[in-house]
């Protein structure tokens, strides 16, 4: 039953004494296996990737009323195998007084800094890398790298356009860092932990976009930002700054920045899956006696990769029907409004938890859904106001037929 | 395992290219990421000795982490003192910033 | 020789000789390129010391936000990419005496010392050094008081910068 229950101990073990069959010294073995195990991980995501393209493609057609790829296979997937081949074909170009290392080492980095994302996630109870304890800090900290991937390809691409978007990508990427630090730090205070195994277990029976549907919004506003996705693709632009960071790069070069942002995408999904919808847990019903089958490792994987394709498609949603805003809108949105709404919900979480910790589950719950609403309210409130003083100093005071019709 | 006297060694070796740094570079920018390499070394120190001391005691790592705020705080100002000279003076070169020399 | 021996070997000579590469290069993006390398040296380190909070806030704080600023500086105060005349001026050779002076005198402090040897005690079974972090930081016993006057270095040190760096020519030309 151990192939039910632990797969991924069961393979290492087979493995590790396979090796140690061999004459081979226990740490070494320990050691391949390990390495194996990366390897593997990394192979399956690749996979996915090459899938996501196909996905990507297929559901911005429909959302432009269009049928996408559909000459090469079944539903065009064949399509994402031909797209690769194209970039492995086509020229490598490296411009004119490009620094080379730094140039090729950017796209490494970008394709890393989501790589090692899958270190920590939990897609069941023990088939995960290594549940780390700062688990929550280390998603911000791969963040970090791949902001630095990018200063680094606009940087030593020797483009000005190439620059300009990076700058503005990171002015993006590093102001956005604090709302998603603030929001990470609600399921922190709420499952007492910041290790993911931990997160996904405090949410039984209370998925955590029920105890703070605020901190959810915030943390996916953050995460499309950190992604650089429109609405706030400000580094990338196509109408203005060509393409922004990436501008320079061709071939399988221009393809790692392009899995890349397609893979991060989906982990982010993934992660909002993670720190407020459950994780691998079926929202409790894997734990009612009727239901028990399902209580299951492969169920587990199968949960936490659709709650990730679901999260994938609504930041895919918001990418395809918003339209890009303007930098100076974007940053003062995030100092103004994001970064100031976070810290107090922060502050009210920790009261709330702090005076409510020791009531029942249900009162607990209630008063913090219902402190998040309040905030909610507050802040429409104030949104409300400020865009009638805004629109007044346009047009003059509104006529009261105009807030009859519901302008 | 490792002995203590690696990660201080190291520490020391790190603080004196730190202080190469400081005493070395025409640039002012260079000079602020030489600062930052000598308190990379004092960190180092002080984690080592939290975890070779009394681990249940966190004074060490406690010290790094208000030396990761003040660093912060330090590479904030000093850069935004060195973009205002730039302004005015249009150097960073620490030599050429001689207003209060006579 | 352990693993655990040569991996801290591995990692500070490339954190070493990073740092060397900070002070000595021209180009001052890869001087701070070469700061990060040794950063994450730093921060693999704090991995080898079973600190790993400081580890990821040292990658968050360091190689986030200070060597990005860097760069940033960097870029802004330099009309062309490429840089001109010595990097280093002239008692250089002053200052690298004084640093392996300064090496050879730390390390000849520190021979005498009987600590030297010491080896880590084995980490206690179920001890949290986070939950032990977050205590220390926010209990009136232990730091509260060092963490807010950091709180409000922050904040000082966040105005003096904008109100340092703010250029009143270029600063309103929207209002």
């Amino acid at each position: 039953m151990d192939f039910l229950k632990d797969p991924l101990k069961l393979a290492a073990d087979w493995l590790i004494g396979l090796m140690t069959g061999w004459g081979m010294p226990e740490g070494v073995a320990t050691g391949v296996a390990a390495f194996l195990g990366i390897f593997v991980l990394i192979a399956i995501l690749m996979v996915i990737d090459i899938f996501l393209v196909w996905l990507e493609r297929k559901v911005v057609a429909r959302f432009q009323d269009r049928i996408g790829p559909n000459r090469l296979g079944p539903f065009g997937l064949i399509q994402p195998f031909a797209d690769i081949i194209k970039l492995l074909i086509k020229e490598d170009i490296t411009p004119a007084n490009a620094d080379k290392v730094v140039y090729n080492l950017a796209p490494m980095l970008s394709m890393m800094s989501v790589l090692i994302l899958w270190a920590i996630i939990p897609l069941a109870p023990n088939i995960l890398g290594v549940d780390l304890n700062v688990a929550a800090l280390y998603i911000v900290a791969t963040g970090a790298i791949g902001t630095l991937s990018i200063i680094m390809a606009g940087w030593s691409s020797n483009n000005k356009f190439a620059l300009l978007g990076a700058f503005r990508q990171v002015a993006v990427m590093v102001s956005f860092e604090i709302p998603m630090v603030a929001s990470l730090l609600i399921p922190t205070i709420l499952s007492g932990s910041m290790g993911m195994n931990a997160i996904t277990r405090a949410q039984y029976p209370l998925p955590f976009f029920i105890l703070s549907p605020l901190a959810a919004l915030i943390f996916l506003i953050a995460a499309i930002a950190e992604l650089g996705r429109a609405p706030f693709d400000m580094g990338e632009a196509e109408s203005e700054l060509i393409s922004g960071y990436n501008v320079e790069y061709s071939g399988m070069k221009f393809g790692m920045f392009y899995a890349g942002e397609l893979l991060h995408a989906f982990t982010f999904g993934g992660f909002w899956g993670i720190l407020f919808f459950g994780g691998y847990g079926l929202f409790g019903l894997e734990k009612l006696p009727a239901l028990a089958f399902l209580d299951n490792v492969y169920i587990n994987m199968l949960t936490l990769i659709v709650k990730a394709v679901i999260g994938y498609w609504i930041i895919m949603w918001v990418k395809y029907t918003m339209m890009r805003i303007r930098i100076d809108h974007m940053l003062a949105f995030n100092w103004k409004f994001l970064t100031p709404l976070s810290f107090a919900l922060l502050i009210v979480t920790a009261l709330v938890h702090a005076l409510a910790k020791d009531a029942s589950p249900w009162v607990y719950g209630l008063s913090m859904f219902l402190s998040n609403l309040v905030l909610g309210w507050i802040v429409v409130e104030f949104l409300r106001r400020y865009s009638r003083a805004e629109r007044e100093k346009v047009e003059g005071p509104a006529k009261p037929a105009m807030e009859a019709a519901g302008h | 395992m490792i002995p203590l006297s690696w990660y201080l060694i190291f520490a020391a070796g790190l603080f004196s290219l730190g202080l190469f740094g400081v005493l070395a570079r025409r640039n002012a920018v260079a000079i602020l990421l030489g600062v930052e390499l000598m308190l990379n070394a004092v960190n180092i120190n002080l984690a080592a000795f939290w975890r070779y001391g009394n681990v249940a005691d966190m004074t060490g790592q406690v010290f790094a982490i208000i030396v990761f705020a003040v660093a912060a705080a330090e590479v904030a100002v000093g850069l935004a003192l060195v973009i205002s000279v730039y302004r005015s003076r249009n150097t960073v070169v620490a030599d050429e910033i001689d207003m209060l020399k006579w | 020789m352990t693993t655990a021996q040569i991996i801290f070997l591995v990692v500070a000579a490339v954190t070493l000789a990073s740092a060397f590469m900070v002070v000595t290069t021209r180009n001052l993006i890869h001087a701070a390129l070469w700061l990060v390398a040794t950063l994450f040296g730093v921060a693999v380190t704090y991995a080898l010391l079973d600190a790993g909070f400081l580890a990821v806030v040292q990658v968050v704080v360091y190689i986030g936000a200070i060597a990005i600023l860097f760069i940033f500086a960097v870029m802004l105060t330099r009309k062309e990419m490429r840089d001109q005349g010595p990097q280093l001026n002239s008692g250089w050779w002053i200052s690298a005496l004084l640093a392996v002076l300064t090496f050879g005198g730390l390390v000849g402090m520190l021979w005498g010392w009987r600590g030297m040897d010491t080896l880590a005690s084995e980490m206690p079974v179920g001890f949290d050094s986070i939950n032990a972090l977050g205590d220390a930081l926010i209990s009136p016993n232990a730091f509260v008081l060092p963490f807010e006057v950091a709180s409000v270095l922050l904040l000082a040190a966040l105005v003096g910068a904008v109100y340092v760096a703010f250029n009143p020519r270029s600063g309103d030309s929207r209002k």
